[in-house]
């Protein structure tokens, strides 16, 4: 059951190693052209039914989305900077106008604040059912699929109404939000998200109580306390290692410290501990947004103005937020100039990807969806 | 919320199902008439006024009712008609697709999805069609390292191996294509027949995931036929017989589900494993292994494969009803129809209408066969509707699992089983014939 390390033989050509052929062993390519993959390569070798070796290849999905940021100001590096992971773009751009406000010395209006909180919690939610969705047909449950993807819709139409768009919103920018809320948001917000909260109570029923499910992620892909910090791992997949760690509490940014809320911390570090945090973590984000919308000052100015090319000054800055995956950081290089010098993203799906080879070796590989997918990885967004 | 389908107008349906019945009759008069020729040669032909009639003097005999009835009555009894169309491959097929719509819908319905909608016009009653006609003009594509002869064959196989299955399956009585007195024996010879197909195909394509696929189902079915064969041991001492129809008569008073209710339990799961549907799908595990032993099949190799797969789902949901829920037995729904010799008396004690009897050829079809194939079909449909609602409740069970619950768990209850249906046969409840 423990990892099996195959001598390499001796170098024929200089960089090419020849691996010892050995007939019990078969080597799979799981992707990128895979149903159960993603946009990236697992080469899992199996003997039998087990995973003997795993290597996860990602890459496949690279944007240079870093490099591309050093050649636009600080304004025309929003749009592109949400393309890695546009299910939850307002959290991805939430340590960039975080850092470039730090940078430029920007006070954020009150309501402003508020409104990023509302958007963020709806996207986290927005991301979450849709990780959820392919969660269910890694298992074959493919009523955990359409379900997830429906109630999306209510969250998407929120954010729609909110920011103009379904998917890439664009609608954080530094120094606020890019426009208000129309006037009868507060009441539909509320409404929808009773709703949705009324629907996340049902997944229960057909997918986290059944015994099926509890059969096959029960006791599968146990990753401890100890490992998952060794392994850097982030977000709901260290919180389901018995690691009570979320950014929001720990480091607050904007108004999350007057935000009525829990973190979510389960000690199995199992698969079904990892499955079950992101489903407990949206009913959290829903007690956010109703807690934000009765403190949101009813008006106000929600954006300050900026000057049209920014500059920053010789300094550089990291902030970093809680995603849906994990904490999200930014670290923006400033030279004086109107774009970054340097813009590095820290990304919690590749921080949990670490974690893969050492959960999926000596797994059976029945167990690869439901340990690979429970990792709570985005391949776009490990890629950047 | 975006609006996915149209909202419900009576006007939109009516036109669909004239535009339907206008399309019905088209296809019918370009491919009905050339059919019934065909069929024609094989019919032995009434000699009439001392000569045989041949098919054109048949053909013209068709427009009248009079003549043509007892020529479709003549072609009713041929062997052709069983294989072809009523208890055979015809009806089962019409049954598998019918069962591929109602899946369709059932799984849109628990999902809030609409399913097929706009094939067809009413509710896409044709999307199977569409999926068939896609399925044909799609090229088939054979990879370059695979056994060729074994490739082809493989679909073929299948289907002709599920069709051979509804070949034993008694629909009504007397209705039954191939009669023999040891049909369960026949059955479990073409369950046994499903793993060496499916492991071909898995060999046979030369590539990796079709041929894990294909162990995985040699592992599933082999593992799963010992307890579906226990299983219906208990019947077989009960009633001291193996030809199916026979077990069906033996179930006029009660269906054996009453006495042995763990062997339907256990029955039922074999037959979700044996038909590799959820949550036993796993030789087509999609996000595991591609599509298992199906994934390098291309184009109407691959329809081929479902019809077979929908043909056997038919099949064993029908041995189940056989087997367990009494077959064509049940209560008088069809009404009872006047003997011809009432008519023919000369004394009138029935309406005009009854006069029609006369007709000879008339009724086309004893009513035993009738009201016997509406409860068959009744029953099926039921067992059919608890064989695919599992697919919208639960996941995919690991393999070690699933092996775990056929060797462990199924064999010890089928063995329960049969001491049950043993303690009833040496307690002198129950022989073969019914209650002592």
């Amino acid at each position: 059951m423990s990892s099996q390390v195959y001598p390499k033989d001796k170098e024929i050509l200089p960089g090419l190693q020849i691996e010892k052929v050995d007939d019990r062993i078969m080597t799979l390519n799981v992707g990128p052209q895979h149903p159960g993959s993603g946009h990236m390569r697992i080469i899992i070798k199996v003997d039998g039914d087990y995973i003997v070796h795993t290597d996860p290849d990602p890459g496949y999905v690279h944007r240079g989305e870093e490099k591309m940021a050093e050649y636009r100001n600080y304004i025309t590096n929003i749009p592109h900077l949400e393309r890695p992971v546009i299910h939850d773009s307002c959290n991805i751009l939430y340590p960039y106008c975080l850092g470039v406000e730090e940078l430029l010395g920007l006070e954020v209006p009150e309501r402003a604040k508020y409104l990023r909180v509302i958007a963020a919690e709806l996207n986290r939610c927005v991301y979450i059912e849709y990780w959820l969705a392919i969660y269910g047909i890694f298992l074959g449950h493919s009523t955990m699929f359409m379900w997830p993807v429906g109630d999306r819709e209510l969250l998407i139409d929120l954010l729609d109404k909110m920011t103009g768009a379904r998917v890439t919103h664009a609608y954080f920018v530094p120094g606020g939000v890019r426009n208000d809320v129309p006037p009868n948001f507060e009441d539909v917000c509320l409404r929808q998200v009773n709703y949705f909260e009324k629907r996340l109570k049902e997944y229960a029923d057909v997918f986290y109580d059944n015994p099926i499910l509890i059969s096959r992620t029960k006791d599968t892909g146990i990753l401890s306390r100890e490992d998952a910090i060794k392994l850097g791992t982030t977000g709901s997949v260290l919180r389901a290692s018995g690691v009570d760690f979320d950014i929001r509490k720990k480091e607050p940014y904007d108004v999350y410290e007057e935000m009525d809320f829990q973190t979510n911390v389960l000690k199995e570090g199992d698969s079904y501990a990892r499955s079950k945090i992101p489903w407990l973590d949206m009913f959290e984000s829903c007690r956010i947004i109703r807690d934000a919308l009765k403190k949101m000052p009813k008006s106000g100015s929600v954006r300050v103005k900026l000057k049209p090319k920014p500059k920053g000054g010789d300094t550089e800055v990291y902030r970093r937020v809680e995603s849906g995956r994990g904490s999200l950081g930014m670290h923006i290089v400033s030279r004086g100039m109107p774009q970054p010098y340097r813009l590095k993203i820290s990304v919690p799906s590749f921080r949990n990807l670490i974690a893969m080879p050492h959960l999926l070796t000596g797994e059976k590989l029945g167990n690869m969806p439901a340990v690979y997918w429970s990792l709570n990885y985005w391949p776009v967004e490990a890629d950047r | 919320m975006s609006v996915i389908a149209p909202k419900f107008r009576l006007g939109y349906l009516v036109k669909g199902i004239t535009d339907n019945i206008f399309w019905i009759i088209v296809l019918l008069t370009l491919i009905g008439i050339p059919a019934v020729q065909i069929v024609l040669i094989y019919i032995d032909f009434p000699v009439i006024d001392g000569e045989i009639w041949n098919p054109f003097r048949v053909f013209d005999a068709m427009t009248h009712p009079e003549r043509a009835l007892p020529l479709v009555k003549n072609f009713m009894q041929t062997d052709l008609f069983k294989v072809v169309a009523f208890p055979g491959f015809g009806f089962a097929a019409l049954i598998a697709a019918a069962v591929i719509f109602v899946e369709r819908k059932m799984l849109a319905k628990l999902q809030l999805r609409v399913g097929p909608f706009y094939c067809g016009k009413v509710e896409g009653i044709l999307q199977l069609m569409a999926d068939g006609l896609k399925l044909i003009s799609k090229e088939i594509i054979i990879p370059a390292k695979a056994d060729k002869p074994l490739f082809w064959a493989v679909p073929v196989l299948f289907a002709a191996t599920a069709g051979a299955f509804v070949a034993l399956i008694p629909v009504a009585p007397g209705w039954v294509v191939a009669d023999i007195d040891l049909g369960l024996l026949a059955v479990f010879a073409v369950i046994g027949f499903f793993p060496i197909i499916t492991i071909l195909a898995g060999w046979a394509s030369n590539s990796k995931f079709p041929f894990i696929g294909g162990i995985r189902a040699l592992y599933q079915m082999v593992s799963f036929e010992i307890p579906l064969i226990l299983s219906l041991l208990g019947i077989v001492m009960l009633t001291g017989t193996l030809n199916l129809s026979e077990i069906v008569e033996s179930q006029v008073n009660f269906p054996w589900i009453i006495f042995m209710p763990i062997g339907a339990i256990v029955f039922f799961i074999c037959i979700l494993a044996e038909l590799e549907r959820i949550p036993f799908d796993l030789p087509e595990a999609e996000s595991e292994i591609v599509a298992g032993w199906l994934t390098e099949l291309s184009g109407m190799m691959y329809g081929l494969v479902q019809l077979g797969s929908y043909l056997k789902l038919y099949a064993f949901a029908a041995l189940f009803v056989v087997l367990f829920l009494g077959g064509w037995n049940g209560p008088w729904v069809y009404p009872i129809e006047p003997m011809a010799e009432i008519i023919t008396d000369g004394i009138v004690i029935m309406p005009d209408a009854l006069v029609i009897k006369d007709i000879p050829g008339l009724p086309l079809f004893p009513q035993e066969m009738i009201n016997g194939t509406i409860w068959f079909i009744l029953k099926t449909a039921a067992v059919i509707f608890f064989i695919l609602l599992p697919r919208g409740v639960f996941p995919r069970v690991r393999i070690d699992l699933l092996l775990k619950i056929g060797w462990y768990k199924l064999i010890v209850l089928a063995f329960i089983n049969i001491f049950i249906a043993l303690a009833l046969v040496y307690g002198g409840i129950i022989g073969p014939g019914g209650i002592m």
